[in-house]
């Protein structure tokens, strides 16, 4: 391991340096108790009530600035190294003229009891420094981590479509979010060696050999990617962490390459980044991926994390597992390739072996006689966790279902196909008979629980149900709920 | 004049800067120590021994409370005194405070609870209604009210139907959770900083906890994040552990409740049952109708009395029900006490009438609202109250047929029934729903209000008045108010701190009547202060008070102009006092709990509101497509802000019908405790399409402030229609007359389970 050094990163266009950072303190817990910001607040300390919202930006390649809106509450402190760090008192001008964004949310009646304000402020920033005129959906999909209880949330959608009509703002228009001078004061931090703190309890690698080298030699440490389950772990279970190895800035790992065994996504790629190159070859997940948990989770999140991680109601789970995609693992310098659906052994237990890691997800390419379908249901169209969440995949030729893939999550104790289902499917003309048989075998497949979030009696029903729906839709059918407008997901300029 | 223009909030500028202080953001001295609550794990049992030796020693401990460190009175309840601080011998809900710890900091404090070690013997625990109502176990004694021979009525109807209704809780999440600051003053006294709706109540309680005169305490409240009635009792108990810890330690304690402590120590809504018969004619119209409702109030009384009072009073919504029996039966359950919430039991009425509205509807094949416009109050004979209260302002029918038009309700309800007579998997529905609500705190003695205006010599003026700031633009219409009466602009006059030193003994920021009530009394103050001005002009320049005007900050005295700070200037000089309270008493309301009737509402609300919703008849999941409002707040103070509070009422009703489901275990553990467990509305759920409108020209009839009306509440109501829309969709896929025996929330698991009734019904 390189030699331990201070953490630094920019706030306010001012170098801050913290020697000594403690691996697990949250950015939250830094801008309230350390540097007494109270602007950003802690509605919920999980990441599902937005009020903590703040943006980072980090040098990407090719010299641009990226931003993005991630949630204070459950970010560790020490991933700040090497990036800009925006919150709601850094937006107004030298003259203390409101940014855009805050004026239209004055102009808009947008606030009531204020609390959640400066996080729908961060969001919206975010958005505003990467699209000039949003529309309803792209605004939706920004302000899909906020929560506020007061306004009923018209004037705040309202003042997302007016804030790109202001003036530019002497300080943070997007012109001055990309200047030289920003970019200058980032660049010497990401120059600096890999960040290891003086206790030992961070360590952020930045290629993969550095990374296989430390967690074959102290496989005890814990992975951390987006850390958006992570951060809950120290907030909610107030756990005391083994040291922490971050993938965050594992240059090899934040790589998406198409190539001709197809897509490969690698395990420091956000949700964000994930899903545009996803729906490039699958645009029926446009619907999954706009309903994955928020804005802010996806901005932290990884796909890979959300697969290693191994929950039963991850939604990417049941999409890669219908698509056959399989896992990358490497330890120490020992590389395996392992199909998803043998990935998961029984609730939140893996096939990982001691000190080997995820380096990426692969999916094949697609078939032309593939049809396939993603579905999610839960309470909420936004940031929810799923009753059940589906992917299907079939294979027709002829008339004829030669493949199935029936995954589903929130129906076991972890994400899996209905193998049950799927070979009741299989050889099978591909009609609504054919899929009653199906629907009929689901109970041999799956005895789901009942939780807070839906009974299993409900979960088997509609596990049934998707299947029909999924049948309907592939023949024309319109079978999903009007008017919920999706933003198309492309990369942000 | 100031008022009735959309002025913007008092303090959105520092919301959006993220400057506005709350009341964890107030800078306390070095030293402050940081508390948790150490809680009850069992729902029922006897606390046999408390080790709290492992709490001391854990890290960053400084002390810890018991009920035996309360120097005064171990209770925080305001009404019944059946609320400990922290519970003694019998454990009454999972999650009761039993101990608290002050730290060196908040994650110390959290940390160090789990340490407790509890003896409990467990008891058996009552966690629903049907289970209270059978063993008869209530927190207060069950209320009856009748008029007219209702079991009679029905017998002798032509038509009759029965049922049941379940209504679901509510929690409020308010986006700041409970916290209080109690800072220990040098002469034993203390000052609390508290995120309340009721500085007066929390600072009597405080006071008894401690054993001290009320004297010795200021609360001071400058914004709460949110309240909703959740800060209107609750925050007691906060401020009391706080203080109780300042005292021990004589240090400053904060003590704030993460999300899931507040979630599950703090009351909700109540969730309900009804059991309803009624008999009606072959038009619909309701003869008789007697209903049972039972709330689930939790293990103490908190303000459980005049919520299911309240639920009792919007029985009949807008409609004339001639003849009504009434009982209401307050049950307890060893859960958490459940508290005030916007409509404060008033939409739990409403809801029952609406579903046997409704069902009568469809019993009759009718459009529900036919039947809905049959039974509206109005006409002779038919305009007094089950509570004997007379309507002599019914604006109901002209919101109804404008609303009717603006939405162009006849032409979608028969787009709606086309298309889904066209069959397929999703199916749509769409309902006009009206809602009326009492304004005025029906315990009429909380129907004062005082307030404190200064003018200091450079014309600047500092206002003060019992109400507390929530979000809901209380500050900025009370501002208006004054500046409108001082004759200056809005930006000569600073609001401060809600803060039981400057204006004592107030009322709840509650019951919607936070702006009638001290928008009167900081008018009567201003007032006070212009005549004396006035008077003293007309003295010193010899002329007469009728040709002094103040406008726009400037005075002018007949030909004469000077700046008001002239006037202030030349005034105090004089020796003229600069500043005066105001108090204000709601006029011409009367109670009598006993025979129940007379005028407990000083006017009513109103207002209605179409919603078409869409259904996935294959899964439960539902949207709203389209929204259309008129609601009724009389002459507005300010149409922005008004537009507010029916936007987000009507939101949050929608979500508390919908999505917000409260899930206990079998133990009575509340599992839904945080946000990614209890579902609130968010940006996507406020429909594509919404037209919202304030009702034109109408003043309001009786004297209030500016003629305006109250707004806080009734908007919540409207929402109302989003679940009558949800049970329209459901009804398509039946016969025609099935009945729909729908739920609230209406989840997608709850709607699957009416489709799944219907059908079979079918």
């Amino acid at each position: 391991m390189p030699a331990p050094r201070p953490l630094q990163f920019i706030l306010d266009g001012e170098l801050v340096s913290i020697p000594e950072p403690t691996a697990t303190l949250t950015v939250l817990q830094y801008l309230r108790d350390v540097a007494g910001r109270c602007g950003t607040k802690e509605g919920c300390a999980e990441g599902d009530c937005g009020a903590c919202t703040v943006v980072l930006g980090e040098a990407a390649p090719g010299g641009a600035i990226h931003y993005s809106a991630i949630n204070s509450c459950i970010r560790f402190l020490p991933t700040l190294d090497g990036r800009e760090l925006v919150t709601v008192e850094s937006l107004a001008g030298p003259d203390d003229t409101p940014h855009p964004v805050q004026q239209a949310m004055v102009d808009q009646h947008a606030s009531q009891c204020g609390f959640c304000t400066p996080g729908f402020v961060m969001s919206l920033f975010g958005l505003y420094l990467n699209r000039s005129d949003p529309d309803r959906a792209q605004l939706l999909e920004a302000l899909s981590g906020n929560l506020c209880r007061c306004t009923g949330y018209r004037p705040i959608l309202d003042a997302g479509l007016a804030m790109g009509s202001y003036a530019e703002p002497a300080r943070w228009s997007r012109e001055d979010a990309q200047s030289a001078a920003r970019r200058a004061r980032l660049e010497p931090l990401v120059s600096a060696p890999a960040l290891v703190t003086g206790d030992g309890c961070y360590f952020a690698p930045k290629n993969i050999e550095q990374l296989a080298a430390r967690y074959a030699a102290a496989p005890d440490s814990l992975l951390l990617a987006g850390g958006t389950d992570i951060g809950l772990w120290v907030t909610q279970g107030l756990r005391e962490l083994p040291p922490l190895i971050w993938l965050g800035e594992v240059r090899e790992l934040r790589r998406i390459r198409a190539d001709e065994q197809g897509l490969w996504i690698g395990a420091g790629v956000t949700i964000t980044e994930a899903w545009p190159a996803l729906l490039q070859h699958w645009p029926e997940f446009a619907e999954q991926a706009d309903r994955f948990a928020s804005r802010p989770i996806r901005n932290s999140a990884t796909l890979c994390g959300n697969l290693a991680n191994g929950s039963p109601i991850g939604d990417s789970l049941p999409a890669l597992l219908a698509l056959d995609a399989v896992l990358e693992l490497r330890c120490g310098e020992q590389e395996r390739a392992l199909p998803l659906s043998r990935f998961y052994i029984d609730y939140r237990k893996n096939a990982l072996a001691r000190g080997e890691f995820v380096t990426g997800v692969r999916i094949p390419h697609r078939h032309a006689d593939d049809q396939v379908a993603s579905y999610k249901v839960a309470r909420r169209h936004d940031q929810d966790i799923s009753a059940v969440a589906t992917t299907f995949r079939v294979r027709v030729m002829d008339g004829v279902v030669t493949e199935a893939r029936l995954a589903y999550g929130g129906m076991a104790a972890t994400a899996k196909r209905a193998t049950v289902a799927e070979h009741q499917l299989t050889g099978r003309p591909w009609t609504l008979a054919s899929i009653a048989l199906a629907q009929a075998a689901l109970p041999a497949d799956f005895q789901p629980l009942t939780d807070m979030r839906a009974s299993g009696e409900y979960r088997l029903r509609i596990a049934a149900a998707l299947l029909e729906r999924f049948w309907r839709e592939m023949n024309g059918e319109a079978v999903r709920l009007p008017a919920a407008p999706v933003a198309a997901m492309e990369q942000e300029s | 004049m100031s008022v009735g223009q959309a002025l913007p909030h008092d303090s959105a500028l520092l919301h959006v800067t993220g400057r506005a202080q709350y009341t964890d953001d107030i800078p306390l001295p070095p030293g402050t120590l940081h508390a948790a609550f150490g809680v009850s794990p069992v729902a029922h049992g006897m606390l046999q021994a408390l080790d709290l030796a492992p709490v001391l020693a854990s890290p960053g401990v400084v002390a810890v409370a018991t009920s035996a460190d309360i120097p005064g009175e171990n209770n925080y309840g305001g009404a019944v005194h059946d609320d400990p601080v922290f519970a003694e011998r019998e454990l009454c809900y999972t999650g009761q405070p039993v101990f608290a710890v002050a730290a060196r900091t908040h994650e110390q404090a959290r940390r160090a609870v789990r340490a407790a070690r509890m003896q409990i013997d467990e008891q058996p625990a009552i966690l629903d209604i049907r289970t209270a109502l059978a063993q008869e176990a209530f927190v207060l004694p069950t209320q009856r009210a009748q008029r007219g021979e209702p079991h009679a009525a029905i017998a002798g109807a032509p038509r009759r139907l029965s049922g049941s209704l379940t209504i679901g809780g509510q929690d409020h999440f308010y986006l700041e959770g409970q916290v209080a600051a109690a800072v220990p003053q040098d002469d034993g006294g203390l000052h609390v900083y508290s995120s309340t709706q009721h500085p007066s109540e929390c600072q009597a309680i405080v006071a008894h906890v401690l054993g001290v005169p009320a004297n010795h305490i200021v609360v001071s409240c400058r914004r709460m994040g949110g309240g909703f009635g959740g800060k209107e009792s609750q925050p007691a108990l906060i401020a009391a552990a706080a203080a109780v810890l300042a005292r021990r330690t004589g240090r400053p304690v904060k003590l704030r409740l993460d999300r899931d402590a507040d979630m599950i120590i703090t009351g909700k809504r109540h969730d309900f049952i009804a059991d309803y018969e009624t008999g009606f004619d072959e038009t619909g119209r309701i003869l008789g109708l007697a209903v049972m409702l039972a709330s689930r109030c939790g293990y103490s009384a908190d303000l459980s009395g005049p919520i299911n009072d309240r639920a009792m009073f919007h029985i009949d919504n807008a409609y004339f029900i001639e003849h009504l029996a009434i009982v209401s039966h307050r049950c307890r359950t060893h859960t958490v006490s459940n508290t005030a919430f916007r409509g404060f039991g008033g939409p739990q009425g409403m809801m029952v009438i609406e579903a046997i509205i409704d069902e009568i509807a469809r019993a009759l094949g009718k459009d529900p609202l036919e039947v809905r416009q049959r039974n509206y109050y109005g006409g002779s004979g038919r305009d007094v109250t089950h509570y004997g209260q007379r309507i002599t302002d019914n604006p109901i029918g002209t919101i109804t047929s404008r609303l009717v038009a603006s939405s162009d309700y006849h032409a979608r309800r028969a787009a709606v029934a086309r298309g889904n007579a066209a069959g397929g998997t999703i199916r749509r529905g769409i309902a006009l729903t009206p809602v009326k609500f009492g304004i005025s705190f029906t315990s009429t003695q909380y129907n004062q209000a005082g307030a404190l205006l200064q003018i200091y010599t450079d014309g600047s003026v500092l206002l003060n008045h019992g109400g507390t700031e929530m979000g809901q633009g209380l500050h900025v219409k009370v501002t208006q108010v004054v500046a409108a009466e001082l004759g200056l602009p809005l930006s000569a006059i600073r609001i401060t701190a809600t803060d039981t030193s400057k204006v004592p003994n107030t009322s709840a920021t509650a019951a919607s009547a936070g702006t009638d009530l001290n928008g009167m009394a900081a008018k009567a103050a201003a007032a006070t202060l212009r005549e004396r001005l006035v008077g003293f002009a007309a003295d010193f320049y010899s002329v007469a008070p009728e040709q002094i005007t103040i406008a726009d900050g400037l005075v002018t005295i007949d030909t004469k102009q000077m700046p008001f700070s002239q006037l202030a200037r030349e005034a105090y000089t004089a020796r003229i006092p600069l500043s005066a309270t105001g108090y204000y008493r709601t006029p011409d309301i009367h109670w009598d709990k006993h025979s129940w009737s007379g005028r407990p509402f000083y006017y009513f609300a109103w207002g209605a509101a179409v919603s078409e919703v869409a259904l996935d008849t294959l899964t439960g999941e539902s949207r709203l497509l389209r929204l259309d409002i008129l609601h009724d707040v009389g002459s507005s103070l300010n149409p922005a802000i008004d537009i507010g509070q029916v936007e987000g009422g009507f939101l949050q009703g929608m979500g508390w019908l919908t999505s917000e489901k409260l899930w206990w275990d079998a133990q009575g553990r509340l599992r839904t405790h945080a946000p990614s467990t209890y579902k609130i509305p968010t940006a996507r759920d406020w429909p594509a399409e919404a037209h919202v409108a304030l009702l034109a020209a109408a003043p309001n009839p009786e004297a209030t402030i500016h003629r305006s009306k109250a707004v806080g509440e009734p908007p919540l109501m409207l929402a109302i229609s989003v679940f009558q829309a949800l049970r329209d969709a459901v009804a398509s896929c039946g016969t025609p007359g099935a009945r729909v025996e729908l739920e609230a929330p209406a989840t997608p698991e709850a709607l699957l389970d009416a489709l799944r009734r219907i059908r079979s019904a079918t």
